[in-house]
């Protein structure tokens, strides 16, 4: 009968699981980023095509390195998708004309410091791509903010040019600069201007959906990035907790003060459609590791973020403040789930059995 | 200077003449910790520690002249019952009880092949789980039995072994899974002993 | 929890769905459509004296002896026990132990008989007339048949019949969700014999004096669903049909009661103090078996399926048929299996040795080939939480994971690993196929087993307490033995000396050995 076939094993129910692995999940929220990314690459033009195949690449080796320096195995884990995830993350917030060694400083910081040294996969308290671009904002404040206006790939920098300025660092800075939306804004209105004049000399509210506006590599395409967001939720691979949390939490704070204050605070509408919040919202903060894992502690750590964001950017010294945001809210992730979590089945929140409702049925007969 | 080096000296020894009449002055006896060190072990007096009973053994841990590992019979609970008494300090309470792995109970069984009645084993079982009239094979009750060993060492033919106390199947549990990864999650099923 | 209630003051009829659970595929389709095929009596059946949550049944046949189908041959041993039964006419060839279904392999007291062949049936339990009998005597009557948990706890029936004196109870649950994938059992007994059900349900409502019956069904039933409304009434108690959600595990007793009423039990408490109790359909129908034909519980309808099975049908089987020979019956095992399982993919229990027999609580036989299992290698926790969300008991699977992994079992108690049901939703969800349930028995078996320890070398020390008060008894007694024979021999030697001095009369006559000196060490 069965003579020649290995006898059933034994193993632990349940004896059959989900298709949803984690390089599968890695592989599905990738290619949700997939058309904002060539959105952004078509708009910057070669040099932006360099500058993230170079951080993508730096990204996987620190990551085969580092799962051989500390003894993992590597066929699994250098399959899982996670370092090309991070990697692919931190070159999104890069901008499009740095040189290539920002974006290996980048990859390296996000995959060694901000994984690897907590402890792999799972273990870190820090979104890695987070990490490294708060590191770079802090320590390479020119490279970081020098933005250039999305003219096409082929009105931009051909092949040659775009080699020399990825690789040789050949840009003329005075030529091609261009400020981004908020960097705009923040300057301005430090200068004392009105936000009334500030305003026609941003770009407008369909630039700003559709990407045709300075911002870092991957983070102009707003509508792109938001379908792209809603694409994992219809997958079940993130909930609408944080996203809603953050952007309304956004939207709420700075309605209440563009209401009091137009002239000094921007419309909630620039504030969604600028800088990297949708990215944020759909793809970063919702990272599984660094965010709580209950509904009720991510709508808590969405709206931290949202808050945060709208407190840097109104008064804090950065123009944009995603990164600092995100990264406080991960050191409270750990606080979140510790102190909010699911009610348990039969018992209060606080723990207790549930009290018996005293004799009446549906019927009502006692 | 050297008024400065004079009385900086004159403080420090005059704060330290303070703090050893203090020292002295106030002192506090510590309770008898033996006591309290008795109450945690199980009170057989089976002898497996080699001390003079469970007294012995608390007197001797009082001192710090045994191991906090050495109630073999009462296992890893006691042993970390007692470390928290005791406090060695200096983390050889830590590694004495690292070195007892979580073992399976441990309990005597008897060959009756090799059982001649003499009743030794009885007279010598601190918890009275051998039974057994004179003359008539012995057998252990597994249940009382702590595996102190005192009837493996009187037996005169060698009838009697340890062995770990054998499951069934109302207390059968699956195997810790192994931590990590890298392996198909299977469990060895641990069959009667 | 209140505004549940509320809502069902309103609408009597509203269903609710679980919080978490997950959708695995169903895979009905390999068994819904088949009818039930009686399997003939096999030539060997081991019948096993523990079917049932509680104490082993005491054997009541020896070696050699002849049973006929339906005699009683093993005995409840005390409260929570249960009879056994034989399933055919034969001769029982052991009364001794043999592997249990179980993954551990481990022994259990077994009856094996051979069948003759005829299956005559020996002498039926008493029949009943429900309308007219008393509660006490149906209930009687279903702990005479063995009759036990058919949905595969397997807790005895008229133990929890006995809920009725403790708690006041308005519904009688019957249990039809069959959530577990592949299970078509509980389906066809619906579509089949519906109205054996129904009078069942009816019977076990007039012991239980409740005067609710509702049947849940799950939604991709909906033959069953259909077949059952027919009834409104049985044995004059109304009934009725409510369709919950098919969400997985909705055949949980605490959760289907939830869904079906919108009362959430508490913690450690049971379903009745809610009023309601819940029972299997094959229960229901085992009942109506034995109160109005007197057949004691001896055979049951168990789905056979999975992808490495020949011909995937539903079979009633006799109790205590070889597992090996109901796959034979089914066209044998194609293929390789991965994994053979009593029960459900998401909680059944895997077998090695494929001669044990089928007992009261399986539903049912899969050969599981790797296609389906997708056996995979187990990596680190990423925190992803979709364990918490699938948890329908809103715990945090991960968590628990974590604090068992690390040795801390107390802090997994903490944070609610006791009300774990086991069902598998967490690990079934896992991405990094982490083996979480596994975690879970372990932690709890251990802790079990600490507890134990703990009561045993408690029970050790009373023992020792109590020999050396023993041993200090016989040694008082023996020096006071010691003392009283020497007075004697002192006063011996006084009235020898005063004897001899004088013929003077004995001051006192010898005196007799102290009473009550049975001091033989």
């Amino acid at each position: 009968m069965t003579a020649h076939l290995p006898p059933p094993r034994i193993a632990a129910a349940p004896h059959t699981r989900t298709v949803f692995t984690v390089p599968r999940t890695m592989l599905t929220v990738i290619a949700a980023l997939t058309p904002a990314t060539l959105l952004g690459l078509y708009q910057f033009g070669w040099p932006a095509i360099f500058l993230f195949a170079v951080t993508l690449a730096a990204a996987w080796l620190f990551e085969i390195a580092c799962l051989w320096v500390a003894g993992k195995p590597l066929a699994m884990f250098a399959r899982d998708g996670s370092a090309l995830l991070s990697g692919w993350l931190v070159a999104m917030t890069l901008p499009p004309y740095a040189p290539w060694w920002v974006g290996v400083i980048g990859a390296g910081i996000a995959i060694v410091i901000g994984k690897h040294l907590f402890g792999g996969l799972g273990q870190n308290l820090f979104n890695p791509a987070m990490v490294a671009r708060a590191m770079l904002v802090i320590a390479l404040p020119v490279q970081m903010t020098t933005w250039v206006a999305p003219v096409g790939l082929l009105q931009g920098p051909d092949l040659w040019q775009g080699l020399a300025i990825t690789f040789a660092g050949a840009i003329d800075y005075d030529v091609l600069a261009s400020a981004s939306t908020l960097s705009a804004v923040k300057s301005q209105l430090g200068a004392g201007a009105a936000m009334a004049d500030i305003a026609p000399g941003l770009a407008g509210l369909q630039d700003r959906l559709l990407g045709h506006v300075a911002g870092s590599l991957g983070e102009t395409g707003t509508v792109l990035l938001a379908l792209g967001g809603l694409v994992l939720v219809a997958l079940r691979i993130i909930t609408l907790a944080i996203p809603l949390s953050l952007l309304g939490t956004l939207s709420a704070l700075s309605a209440l003060f563009w209401l009091i204050a137009p002239d000094r605070y921007p419309s909630p509408l620039l504030h969604l459609t600028s800088g990297s919040v949708m990215l944020c919202a759909f793809f970063i903060a919702t990272d599984y590791v660094t965010s709580p894992v209950s509904a009720a502690g991510k709508m808590i750590y969405g709206a931290g973020i949202g808050a945060l964001v709208f407190v840097i950017r109104s008064w804090g010294s950065f123009p944009e403040g995603v990164a600092f945001a995100v990264l406080l809210m991960n050191a409270c992730t750990p606080l979140i789930e510790t102190y909010v979590r699911p009610r348990v089945f039969g018992r209060t929140r606080s723990g207790k059995p549930l009290p018996l409702v005293s004799g009446t049925g549906p019927g009502g007969r006692r | 200077m050297i008024a400065a080096a004079t009385s900086m000296t004159a403080l420090g020894l005059g704060l330290g003449l303070l703090l050893g009449i203090a020292a002295r002055r106030f002192h506090v006896e510590t309770p008898p910790v033996v006591d309290e060190i008795e109450a945690v072990l199980p009170g057989t007096n089976c002898g497996a520690c080699g001390f003079p009973g469970c007294r012995g053994l608390a007197e001797a841990l009082a001192e710090g002249a045994a191991p906090v590992s050495a109630c073999t019979p009462g296992g890893r609970d006691v042993a970390l019952q007692l470390a928290g008494i005791v406090d060695a300090g200096g983390g050889a309470s830590d590694l004495a009880i690292g070195a007892m792995a979580e073992t399976e109970a441990l309990v005597a069984f008897i060959f009756e092949d090799h059982c001649t009645g003499c009743g030794k084993c009885f007279k010598r079982c601190p918890t009275d789980a051998i039974v057994g009239a004179a003359k008539q094979i012995h057998t252990v009750v597994m249940d009382a039995c702590i595996g102190c060993d005192a009837c493996i060492e009187v037996c005169p033919t060698e009838a009697i072994v340890t062995r770990s106390k054998p499951r069934t199947l109302s207390n059968w549990y699956w195997d810790k899974p192994p931590a990590g990864f890298g392996q198909i999650p299977q469990a060895r099923t641990g069959g009667a002993a | 929890m209140t505004l549940r209630s509320l809502a069902t003051l309103l609408r009597p009829s509203q269903v609710f769905t679980l919080r978490g659970g997950v959708h695995p595929e169903t895979r009905k389709h390999l068994t819904c459509d088949a009818e039930v095929v009686d399997m003939p009596v096999p030539p060997l059946l081991r019948v096993p004296l523990q079917q049932h949550s509680g104490a082993v049944a005491e054997p009541l046949v020896a070696r050699d002896d002849l049973v006929l189908k339906g005699q009683l041959i093993g005995r409840a041993r005390g409260a929570m026990s249960a009879n056994i039964h034989a399933p055919t006419s034969g001769r029982v060839i052991a009364v001794g132990h043999y592997t249990a279904p179980h993954p551990s392999g481990l022994p259990v007291p077994t009856i094996t008989i051979r069948a003759d062949g005829e299956d005559r049936w020996g002498e039926h339990l008493p029949r009943l007339r429900p309308e007219i009998a008393d509660p006490d005597e149906i209930a009687a009557q279903i702990e005479r048949a063995g009759i036990v948990g058919l949905g595969g706890a397997a807790f005895p029936a008229a133990v929890k019949l006995n809920q009725r004196k403790k708690y006041p109870l308005d519904t009688l649950l019957l249990n039809g969700a069959e959530c577990e994938p592949y299970l078509t059992c509980d389906d066809r007994l619906m579509r089949e014999n519906a109205e054996e059900l129904v009078d069942g349900a009816g019977i076990m409502a007039r012991a239980l004096g409740v005067e609710r019956i509702i049947i849940a069904i799950e939604s991709n039933k909906p033959e069953a669903i259909a077949a059952l409304r027919r009834h409104r009434m049985a044995l004059g108690v109304a009934l009725s049909v409510a369709v919950v959600p098919s969400q997985y595990p909705m055949g949980s007793a605490k959760h289907l009661v939830l869904a079906v009423t919108g009362k959430e039990a508490p913690a450690r408490a049971r379903t009745a103090e809610l009023g309601v109790l819940v029972y299997n359909v094959g229960t229901a129908h085992a009942v109506h078996l034995a109160v109005r034909y007197g057949e004691p519980l001896i055979s049951r309808i168990i789905t056979v399926s999975g992808g490495a099975i020949a011909r995937p049908a539903n079979v009633r089987v006799r109790i205590g048929t070889p597992v090996s020979d109901v796959i034979a019956f089914c066209g044998g095992i194609e293929g390789s299996a991965d994994r053979v399982l009593l029960g459900g993919p998401m909680m059944g229990l895997p077998i090695q040795n494929l001669r044990v027999p089928v007992v009261k609580g399986t539903c049912g036989i899969l050969a599981l080939s790797p296609a389906e299992t997708r056996p995979r290698d187990s990596m680190p926790c990423i925190r992803c939480g979709s364990c918490v969300q699938a948890c329908p008991c809103g715990l945090t699977p991960f968590d628990l994971n974590a604090r068992i992994q690390s040795g801390d079992l107390e802090g997994a108690v903490k944070i609610g690993l006791m009300d774990c049901i086991a069902c598998g939703s967490c690990a079934y969800a896992c991405p990094s196929s982490i083996p979480l349930v596994q975690g879970f028995d372990f932690a709890k078996g251990k802790l079990a087993e600490r507890q134990s320890r703990k009561h045993q070398a408690e029970e050790a020390k009373r023992l020792a307490a109590a020999r050396l008060a023993r041993e200090a008894a016989i040694a008082e007694a023996k020096r006071a033995m010691m003392a009283r024979r020497k007075a004697e021999m002192a006063a011996r030697k006084q009235a020898e000396a005063s004897d001899g001095a004088g013929l003077a009369a004995p001051a006192a006559a010898p005196r007799s050995p102290a009473p009550g000196a049975e001091l033989q060490p």
